[in-house]
């Protein structure tokens, strides 16, 4: 059963197309991030689903309930929805305690006080915030004021937890540890999850699916490790990941050894590839991960030589930055070198690891090997 | 087909709930009904009374039939032989008035907001919270103080100050008329220039000037070419403020101008209305109204509507301050007499003038309390009380602060709403339409905005009673005309809250009742009560805006000054007018106490 759906589901504001007639469903338990640019209409999504916003068109079912229909004219409002959200500015209320934050939803509902303090408390307890009790959010930290957000959305214990950019104002240090913090209690909760950020790494670690935004519509949505391994669009391959993705222009060739290699000639080179059925001559982009490519000693096939420009050691990673010509190449070693500036290198790109886009529609060519 | 089209129907109709059902929406509607019938209505009533017959009518023309249909107004105030002395005069005189104010008032203003602002004069803090004490204190103070000091014997009634010491009569020109008002109205209003000038000041980025002096520029040449371009559209707008305010006002010019038969469109318009020629009165209003929105309207393509109102924060001056050197301390001296002459001046004068038992003799045997405490006696003012022992005077008094308190709450509340439904629906049509209608009174002088509500209100009309006498009346003139500043202190309160605090409580499954109450009501109340104790001060001493409505039952301090001095009996408009300082001033300086912005 699918506990968030929404049907082509578009939004707009004035002259702006902000969500354009995207569909999806998240199933029991699971966690969904919305990823993307700033400004690809992730939040306005999420605030549709809330019920914050009115869609233009579209359908949004929550729990097999239908929430939001244009055709039928009907609309949930938030209050009724049984959603939790936290925003990204968290939107505490600062005129009340901690305790009055997290006992809000629950005094609204008229409970009793004492369940009313019982519940408070075991959540205060779970996000680690006792003794914060009287506090005021703006005598607290970016980190404890996320804590007491999440809390507030915990304790009503809604069907759907929806986050917006969470982790947003936080550190980097914090950010790590609340990501692991956030993914705990998903875990333990079980509760079905849909989760916005820009941040690619975050989506990389904390997602059991991602959806890939551009412009208001869904570019790809998988498992992380497909969204990554087989970007469906140069968008989604340039997106995600870091460094970004290295590419190629070029057009392809049919291989003359082998069987149906398809090659892609570039500045007069030959580029082999895993693909087996592409016409000759299309216009392509061949991309290829910086971690897939390695340093050779002795030039031979799928070799280049390359100048290296910048090295930048990260701890237990380097990232190269080397050049053919007008070509860029990133590469990520996970080892420490001591290469230098300037110096010449020979770079093997192994033809399994290389992804063939075609250019006009940007779509990643299916490989049928 | 008629079932698919059925569906159809329905289906908008319940898109339309939906959109409906959303409370900024409904705020949104309700407020422009409330618009609609508290400045919409009224001026199409004044102008549809402009071209009927009123019972008072017969006496000008025979052919008259009261609540019919007639140009006479029109053509008797546009083209015949009266038009002269009822509109032209008049007109040159609100013009040329205002103008002169309005240059006296920048002048002033320019220099004393550049000296408190970026010199390195001594007491700046004090001295800039002194400064704004003229604009505080109604403004028909400094009238009365200047005829305590200037009334000359040719008019009739005691004479002032100065031909009791010098035993010299001033000349009209020196007492009454143009000169006296645009003085004493100037240095009402300079304090306003120098609030919307220091503001302007201190929000240019000192680095600009610091780059010119690196540079190797004199101060000077800094000033000139830096500092002053960056603050020409305040310098404008200042001015452009000063003249439309200075247009409306009515206490100064009728005081000081009548006389002399030396009329203003305000005091025309209420000399018509007391001699019951409503029509001409109405007439006369919509010219000032029609002014003076043109003025406004000039002013907003200058520098946007939201600048119109200027926020003065209490802002700590920047370090970068230009020394006076030697001209330190006559400036000093420029600045405290002014302070002197424009604040404390008026008031020892109007004091003493209180204290004299018969006007006119300011010998010091001539002093006595009795206008303040006195039982009452025969041979003075119709044996009426002292103003603390006088039940008329303490109804009144009791009648300004029930008014003005009302009008606070309200309009400070109704403030609230919208700021609400144009933050809520920031960007729509409707919101727009909200925050713009809003700014209409503010369009109205005074005077004008009195006439709408009379000609609208003293007849019953459908379900509304007249209300003409009523202290609801006057309540409601005080709040519609109130509502640009409180609407805008709601949106600012409302801005600085955000939706998300509100949104949050609905997630939490709040309806709006307590969403309202819970959330936005406690964020939003800080900031709206800078603009109530701003409506408490300014209705506590409004005079153009009241003076035609109110009736013997529902008189207040200010309308009550205003007979007296009609009547000749200074001591009590005297001592009025102190108590309704003396009670702004406590007002002024609890807001700031509160640390509270000012908005003016
Ligand atoms: N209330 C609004 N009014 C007008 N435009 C809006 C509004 N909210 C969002 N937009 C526009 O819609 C687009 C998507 O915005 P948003 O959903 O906030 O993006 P994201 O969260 O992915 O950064 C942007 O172009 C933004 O400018
Ligand atoms: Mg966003």
């Amino acid at each position: 059963m699918a506990v968030v759906e929404v049907r082509n589901l578009t939004k707009v504001f004035g002259e702006v197309l902000a969500v354009d007639g995207i569909s999806f469903a998240v199933e029991e338990s699971n966690f969904l991030i919305l990823l993307g640019p700033s400004g690809c209409g992730k939040t306005t999504i999420l605030r549709m689903i809330a019920g914050l916003e009115i869609p233009t068109s579209g359908e949004i079912y929550i729990k097999d309930r239908l929430v939001f229909s244009s055709k039928k004219g009907i609309f949930v409002p938030a209050r009724k929805r049984g959603v939790g959200l936290v925003f990204q500015s968290y939107a505490l209320w600062p005129h009340m305690t901690v305790f009055e934050n997290i006992a809000f939803g629950l005094k609204v509902k008229r409970l009793k006080p004492s369940d009313i303090k019982e519940k408070v408390e075991k959540v205060l307890d779970f996000m680690k915030l006792e003794g914060m009790t009287n506090r005021y959010p703006q005598e607290m930290s970016g980190g404890q004021q996320q804590r007491v957000a999440l809390a507030r959305m915990l304790v009503s214990a809604p069907d759907i937890f929806l986050m917006d950019e969470p982790l947003s104002n936080l550190d980097a240090k914090l950010r790590l540890e609340m990501r692991a913090d956030i993914k705990n209690l998903h875990r333990e909760t079980g509760a079905t999850t849909v989760y916005v950020t820009h941040d690619q790494v975050e989506g990389m670690t904390m997602a059991s699916e991602i959806a890939v935004l551009n412009h208001g519509i869904i570019e790809q949505l998988e498992q992380p490790k497909k969204v990554y391994h087989l970007p469906s669009s140069l968008f989604v391959a340039d997106f995600i990941g870091s460094p970004t993705i290295n590419k190629i222009e070029g057009i392809t060739a049919l291989a003359e050894e082998g069987e149906g290699i398809v090659e892609i000639e570039f500045e007069n080179m030959l580029l082999a590839t895993s693909y087996r059925q592409i016409s000759p001559g299309r216009k392509v982009m061949a991309a290829i991960r910086p971690e897939n490519i390695s340093l050779v000693t002795a030039p031979g096939k799928n070799t280049l030589q390359v100048q290296v420009n910048t090295v930048l050691p990260a701890g237990a990673e380097t990232i190269l930055q080397v050049s053919h010509s007008k070509l860029q190449f990133n590469i990520l070693l996970t080892r420490e070198t001591d290469l230098e500036v300037g110096e010449k290198i020979n770079i093997y790109l192994p033809p399994e690891k290389i992804l063939i886009f075609d250019r006009e529609s940007a779509e990643l060519l299916p490989n049928i090997s | 087909m008629v079932q698919g089209e059925k569906e159809d129907i329905r289906i908008k109709f319940s898109r339309l709930r939906n959109y409906i059902r959303q409370p900024h929406i409904i705020i949104s509607l309700v407020l422009l009904l409330l618009l609609l019938f508290i400045v919409l209505i009224p001026f199409i009533k004044m102008v549809k009374d402009s071209f009927i017959w009123h019972f008072g009518d017969t006496r000008l023309s025979r052919s008259a039939r009261p609540g019919s249909f007639t140009i006479f107004h029109w053509r008797r105030i546009l083209a015949s032989q009266i038009t002269r002395n009822v509109l032209l005069r008049p007109l040159l005189n609100s013009l040329s008035t205002a103008l002169g104010v309005s240059f006296f008032a920048l002048i002033i203003g320019a220099l004393l907001a550049w000296l408190l602002t970026r010199t390195d004069l001594p007491f700046r803090r004090l001295l800039a919270t002194l400064a704004v004490l003229p604009y505080v204190i109604p403004s028909y103070i400094h009238a009365l103080a200047w005829l305590t000091l200037f009334k000359n014997d040719r008019i009739g009634g005691a004479v002032g100050i100065f031909q009791y010491f010098f035993n010299l009569s001033p000349p009209n020109w020196l007492s009454y008329g143009y000169f006296p008002i645009v003085l004493t109205l100037s240095i009402h209003y300079f304090p306003y220039t120098f609030l919307l000038l220091s503001a302007s000041l201190s929000s240019i980025d000192s680095r600009l000037e610091e780059s010119g002096e690196i540079l190797g520029a004199t101060r000077s040449y800094i000033l000139r070419r830096i500092t002053f371009p960056l603050v020409i559209p305040a310098l404008l707008s200042s001015f452009i403020l000063t003249f439309s305010r200075a247009l409306g006002i009515f206490g100064t010019p009728y005081f000081l101008g009548s006389p002399v038969r030396f009329f203003t469109l305000s005091t025309q318009i209420y000399s018509s209305i007391t001699n019951r020629i409503p029509a001409a009165g109405y007439i006369l209003a919509l010219m000032l109204v029609a002014i003076s929105s043109t003025v406004i309207y000039i002013n907003q393509r200058i520098i946007g509507r939201r600048k119109g109102f200027v926020t003065i924060a209490g802002k700590g001056f920047r370090a970068s301050l230009t020394p006076l050197g030697r001209l330190k301390y006559p400036a000093l001296f420029l600045v405290v007499a002014l302070l002197i002459i424009s604040v404390l001046l008026p008031l020892v004068l109007l004091v003493w003038q209180t204290l004299t038992l018969y006007p006119g003799d300011y010998s010091l045997d001539n002093l006595s309390l009795l206008f303040w405490i006195g039982r009452g006696n025969t041979e003075f003012a119709e044996g009426e009380a002292g103003i603390l022992r006088n039940p008329a005077i303490i109804k009144a008094a009791w009648n300004s602060i029930k008014l003005a308190l009302t009008a606070a709450v309200l309009s400070g509340f109704i403030g609230i709403f919208i700021g609400y439904a144009v933050v809520k629906g920031r960007n729509t049509k409707l919101a727009n339409s909200v925050e713009q209608i809003f700014f209409l009174p503010y369009l109205v002088p005074g005077i004008a905005f009195g006439a709408l509500y009379l000609s609208l209100f003293t007849h019953r009309i459908g379900p509304i009673p007249a209300l003409y006498g009523t202290f609801f009346l006057v309540a409601l003139v005080c709040i519609a005309k109130n509502l640009p500043f409180t609407g805008r202190a709601g949106i600012t309160a409302m801005l600085q809250i955000g939706n998300e605090l509100e949104e949050a409580s609905e997630i939490a499954g709040a309806r709006w009742s307590t969403r309202f109450r819970r959330i936005i009501l406690p964020l939003s109340i800080r900031g709206a009560l800078a603009g109530f104790i701003l409506v408490f001060i300014t209705v506590m001493r409004e005079l153009s805006l009241i003076i035609l409505l109110v009736t013997p039952k529902t008189r207040t301090l200010t309308t009550m000054t205003f007979r007296y001095q009609e009547q000749g009996y200074t001591q009590f408009s005297s001592a009025i007018s102190v108590l309704i300082v003396l009670i702004v001033v406590v007002g002024e300086l609890i807001s700031r106490k509160m640390g509270k912005k000012s908005i003016i």
